[in-house]
Order: C-alpha cells, then sequence, then structure tokens
C-alpha cells in the first residue's frame, strides 16, 4: 500500500509544479551536493596528492580524516546553521566537511598504491618531483581518486536531506513533511528520488572514469589477456 | 668510466651499506656487482645517478663529481633499468620508450620515431608499440625496459637486476639479447645481480661484494673462478666453480672425428646418431634399435664447457658437435677433452 501511494505521490500533478515542487527541490538537492563536492575536492585532492607525493604528514592526515568522519553530521549541520546565523552556508560547509575524508583517501591512497618500481624508475629516468606527480603519480591515481569521488557523492546525495531541517528546500522536505503527518507515500516516494538521484549520479561519474582512466590501467584492471603477437621474450 | 673514490654510505638507522669502495668501471665495459643481499651491490650503483648520495667519498661518472650535477639532469643521460622493469602502466609500449627523448624536449614525433627504432634494436615487433605494458609478457617487458633506457642513447647504463624476475630461460635469452647488443653500442653498463652465473656469464668484470658492504674481489670472471681471493669469494662462486671455469678455456686441440649415422647401412650393435635431411642431430639409436633423445650440442669453436657437457650429458658418452646452423660437425669424448685440459695446466 506505501508503495502505491508513493506512486500516486509521485505522479501527482500537484507535485510537479511551483516552488516546492519535485523538480526544484531535485535542482536544490544537485546544487548542494554539487557545490558540496567540489569544495571537498578543491581541500582535499591538492591536499592528498601533496602527502602521497611527498610522504609527509600521512599518519596525521588519515588520524584526521577519520576524526572527520566520526562528526554526526546531522548535529554538525545544525550546529553551523546556527553558528553561521542561518544561510546555507553552513549547511554546504557540513556537507563539505563530510565528502572531504572519502576524496582525501581515494587521492592518498591513489597516489601511494602506485608501483614503487614504476616510481623509482620515473625518478631514475630523471623526472623532476613535479614531472613525475603529473606525468606518471596522477594518472595511475586516477581509478581510486575517482572512486573517492563516487563515495563522496554518494554520502553527499544521502546527507544533503539534512539540509531540510533548517529550512531548505532539498529531496529532505518530503521524507519530514511526510514523516511529520503519516503521509507515508510522500515520504517514501522522496527516498526514491534521493536513491534515484544517487545512482544517476554514481552512472555519470562511473562514465566520467571511463573517459579519465587511462586505456592502459583499465585494460589491468581486467582479468591478463594473453597476448596475441608471437612470444618473443 | 665511472669511478668510486673512498665511497661509504651509512644510512640514517645505523647500517653501513657500502663500506670505503674503491672501484673504477671502464668505459665500454660490462662490469658486474654480485653479493650476497644486504652487501651494498645496489646501494653502490644508485649512488652513480643519485638516486642516494655517498655519506663520504665521490663517485665520479666520465671524471666529473656527480654530487655537482642536479639529478634530473645527472639521470637524463644515464640509462636506467630496473628489476620487473617499471614500464609506466598508463602508456603505451612505444610511449614509454619515447620518456627520456620526450623530457630532454625532442618533439614528439621525433621521439616516437626514435622509440620505434629502439623496440626493433631490443627484437621486439613494431605493433607491440601499440600496446600496454600489462599487455606483454615479462620477458618482453624487460626488453622494452632496456629499449628505454637506450633511448637517448646515453653513455652509461646502470642495470638494477634486470632479469631476475623472469624464468630461467627466458633470462638467457635475454642475457644473450644484452651482449649481442653490447656488441653494436659499446656503452659503459653496470650490472647488478646476485646470481653468480649471471655475472660470470655477462660480466668483463665482477665486483664481488661481501656483506657490510665490502668489496671483497674485483677481477675478470675467469680470474675469479680460478683464483677466488679468499674463502668468501671461494664459497661465494660456488661448489662447481672448477666446471664452470671451463667456460672461458678454448677447445682448440679437441679432437672432433666423424660418427656413424643411423641412416647409413649396418652398425648393428653399436651407437649411431639419427639426423634429419639437413644432417641436424635428432637423437641416438641404441644398441637395441631403439631411438633416445640426445645430449647437449656443442656448436664447434665454443668454450671447452660445452665440449665436455655435451660428452657427459649424451646416452652415447659421445659429444655432440654442430657447426654454426646447427648441422653434424662430428663428436667428442669426454676422456679426450679432460686429456686438452689437463694439458693446458701445464
Amino acid at each position: 500500500m506505501i508503495f502505491a501511494d508513493a506512486f500516486a505521490w509521485l505522479l501527482d500533478a500537484a507535485n510537479w509544479t511551483g516552488s516546492r515542487s519535485i523538480p526544484v527541490r531535485v535542482g536544490v538537492h544537485l546544487l548542494y551536493c554539487l557545490g558540496a563536492v567540489l569544495g571537498a575536492a578543491a581541500i582535499a585532492v591538492p591536499l592528498g596528492l601533496y602527502v602521497g607525493h611527498t610522504g609527509r604528514g600521512g599518519v596525521l592526515l588519515v588520524g584526521g580524516s577519520n576524526a572527520l568522519r566520526a562528526l554526526p553530521t546531522l548535529g554538525l549541520v545544525t550546529f553551523l546553521y546556527l553558528v553561521a546565523g542561518g544561510g546555507q552556508v553552513g549547511v554546504l560547509i557540513g556537507l563539505v566537511v563530510l565528502a572531504v575524508p572519502p576524496i582525501l583517501a581515494g587521492a592518498y591512497a591513489g597516489i601511494q598504491d602506485v608501483d614503487r618500481g614504476v616510481v623509482d624508475a620515473a625518478r631514475g629516468m630523471g623526472m623532476t618531483g613535479a614531472q613525475r606527480l603529473w606525468r606518471v603519480e596522477l594518472p595511475n591515481a586516477l581509478p581510486l581518486l575517482v572512486g573517492g569521488l563516487r563515495n563522496a557523492t554518494l554520502q553527499v546525495v544521502a546527507t544533503a536531506s539534512v539540509a531540510a531541517y533548517v529550512g531548505i528546500e532539498t529531496l529532505g522536505r518530503p521524507l519530514l513533511d511526510g514523516l511529520r503527518v503519516l503521509d507515508y507515500g510522500q515520504f517514501v516516494g522522496g527516498a526514491v528520488l534521493v536513491a534515484l538521484l544517487a545512482v544517476v549520479l554514481d552512472v555519470v561519474l562511473a562514465l566520467v572514469g571511463k573517459l579519465v582512466i587511462p586505456r592502459g590501467l583499465r585494460l589491468s584492471a581486467r582479468p591478463r589477456r594473453r597476448a596475441k603477437a608471437p612470444r618473443v621474450g | 668510466m665511472i669511478e668510486f673514490r673512498g665511497v661509504t654510505k651509512r644510512f640514517d638507522d645505523g647500517t653501513i651499506a657500502v663500506n670505503g669502495l674503491d672501484l673504477v668501471v671502464e668505459a665500454g665495459t660490462i662490469t658486474v656487482f654480485v653479493g650476497p643481499s644486504g652487501c651494498g651491490k645496489t646501494t653502490s650503483l644508485r649512488m652513480v645517478n643519485r638516486m642516494i648520495d655517498p655519506t663520504s667519498g665521490t663517485v665520479l661518472v666520465d671524471g666529473r663529481d656527480v654530487l655537482t650535477v642536479d639529478p634530473p639532469k645527472l639521470r637524463l643521460g644515464i640509462g636506467y633499468v630496473i628489476q620487473q622493469a617499471g614500464l609506466f602502466p598508463h602508456r603505451t609500449v612505444l610511449d614509454n620508450v619515447a620518456t627520456v627523448p620526450l623530457l630532454s624536449g625532442w618533439s614528439k614525433g621525433r621521439a616516437r620515431t626514435r622509440a620505434a627504432e629502439l623496440l626493433e634494436l631490443v627484437g621486439l615487433p613494431a605493433e607491440l608499440g601499440r600496446r600496454y605494458p600489462v599487455q606483454l609478457s615479462g620477458g618482453q617487458q624487460q626488453r622494452v625496459g632496456v629499449a628505454r633506457a637506450l633511448a637517448a642513447d646515453p653513455p652509461v647504463l646502470l642495470m638494477d637486476e634486470p632479469f631476475s624476475a623472469v624464468d630461467p630461460v627466458v633470462r638467457e635469452g635475454l642475457q644473450d639479447e644484452l651482449l649481442r647488443l653490447q656488441a653494436e653500442l659499446d656503452k659503459t653498463i653496470v650490472f647488478v645481480t646476485h646470481d653468480i652465473d649471471e655475472a660470470v656469464r655477462i660480466g668483463e668484470k665482477v665486483a664481488v661484494f661481501r656483506e657490510g658492504g665490502v668489496l671483497a674481489q674485483y677481477a675478470p670472471p675467469a680470474e675469479l673462478l680460478a683464483r677466488p681471493a679468499d674463502d668468501f669469494v671461494a664459497g661465494f662462486v660456488g661448489k662447481d666453480r672448477g666446471y664452470r671455469s671451463l667456460s672461458f678455456v678454448d677447445a682448440a686441440g679437441v679432437e672432433v672425428r666423424p660418427v656413424e649415422t643411423a641412416d647409413e647401412p649396418g652398425g648393428d650393435g653399436r651407437w649411431r646418431l639419427v639426423v634429419d635431411a639437413d644432417r641436424r642431430p635428432q637423437g641416438w639409436r641404441a644398441p637395441d634399435g631403439s631411438t633416445v633423445p640426445g645430449g647437449s650440442l656443442y656448436e664447434s669453436g665454443g668454450p671447452v664447457r660445452g665440449a665436455l657437457d655435451a660428452a657427459l650429458s649424451s646416452p652415447s658418452g659421445l659429444g655432440v658437435v654442430v657447426d654454426a646452423e646447427g648441422r653434424l660437425a662430428g663428436v667428442v669424448e669426454a676422456r679426450q677433452v679432460l686429456d686438452v685440459i689437463e694439458s693446458r695446466r701445464g
């Protein structure tokens, strides 16, 4: 029955127009997610690359990002909202804090996981530190880095719902409203939308990954293929 | 020429990796650093291109103290090959080989043309250039590693256990290939290995290191096997050193005599050699009429070790001698080979 109600809610034309309609809420939700992931990436990617490349501060980085992970998001968003005196900035900062750890972990682990022999060869052939980072370490770190971005995106999409607590029209709104008036159709309908959005974004990022991750690395992720040429070595 | 003058490397934890190394690597030779693990051979190699800097002492490349040269610039002029090749997985084989020329400022087109030449030089088909490292066998990857190190035509080549991760048969092929390349290119090569057989096989001079980073002996391989400086070197070169030293004795004076082949009539009750239409040995026909596989073949003109091995491994006791094309030249007897070895002693 709940799903029928949810379906009815989703298909109700009244929910598709106006300033509190589904499209508007999806748009707002997306905007917050995009802002949060981009903001987090702007902080976490350079930091992760630097620490991974130099090997300095790895312990601090891992400890720090675990501490960030332990923060309760709802509490943080509410706290920042109160501290920032209302407005969207508090919510955005809360989501950025949430998105930083997975991206940081992806960037750092991506660089750290590059085969030591490959890095040694790059150095031994005469690459400077910067050349090594941009031409060798970063391209090889992309699979894990993109993975970190996907993780962060999923978490942010799910958590952006809490922004509704402080009055922002994200997809958390129907969840809260539905719960308050025991309108489970609205509640489940909102949840379905959040889940759908998460899946769509993940697929989009997977495609982006296919575009940016070098072919040679994608080949190695698959089961090893027999070389077709005659073996000469 | 590479020169180590009183070079010592002490790591932060206090271990001494290299202790007072004095050694000259002659230009245009293959010099092998060999020793057990922890003997400082790799550390010594890595001090040449400043992957590690010495605690004291001087390393000179062509008379210039390497510490006076900026590391990336120094390394662009020194080829570097490591174990498991260390190819860049995200680049094609061709672009891997073109790395150093591109870093040195060549145009993309010129660097790729050069890379294609190098692939050919190391015996890889051109179409392999479009592949990625993960699509190659271990031996192919090592060849690409060598091609990549040679791409900018550096006078010095550093090779750190380059062939130790491939199987023995492939390794032998790669060693032969290196010797062939060296005959053509005349580089100054420093080659690190823990395998004494590899060392005496490819080295023109061999430096044996012992634990604690001390040079135990520095000599041509024949001398190393014949006159080890002390018990450590004698133990390291191994029990079979008397036999292995025969690799450096030429076989002049060993009598090669004809042999009956199985396609000739008669000969019952004797061992006869089976040959194909091109007179390539195929095995032996035993006196009871059965056919058994042959032993190792000795190519005429090679060192006496091959002749003795051919005789000892042959089911008939006769070592089969072939010419450069692999065609039957005759047979030798172990007793006769030993006589020649004995006579050399006197």
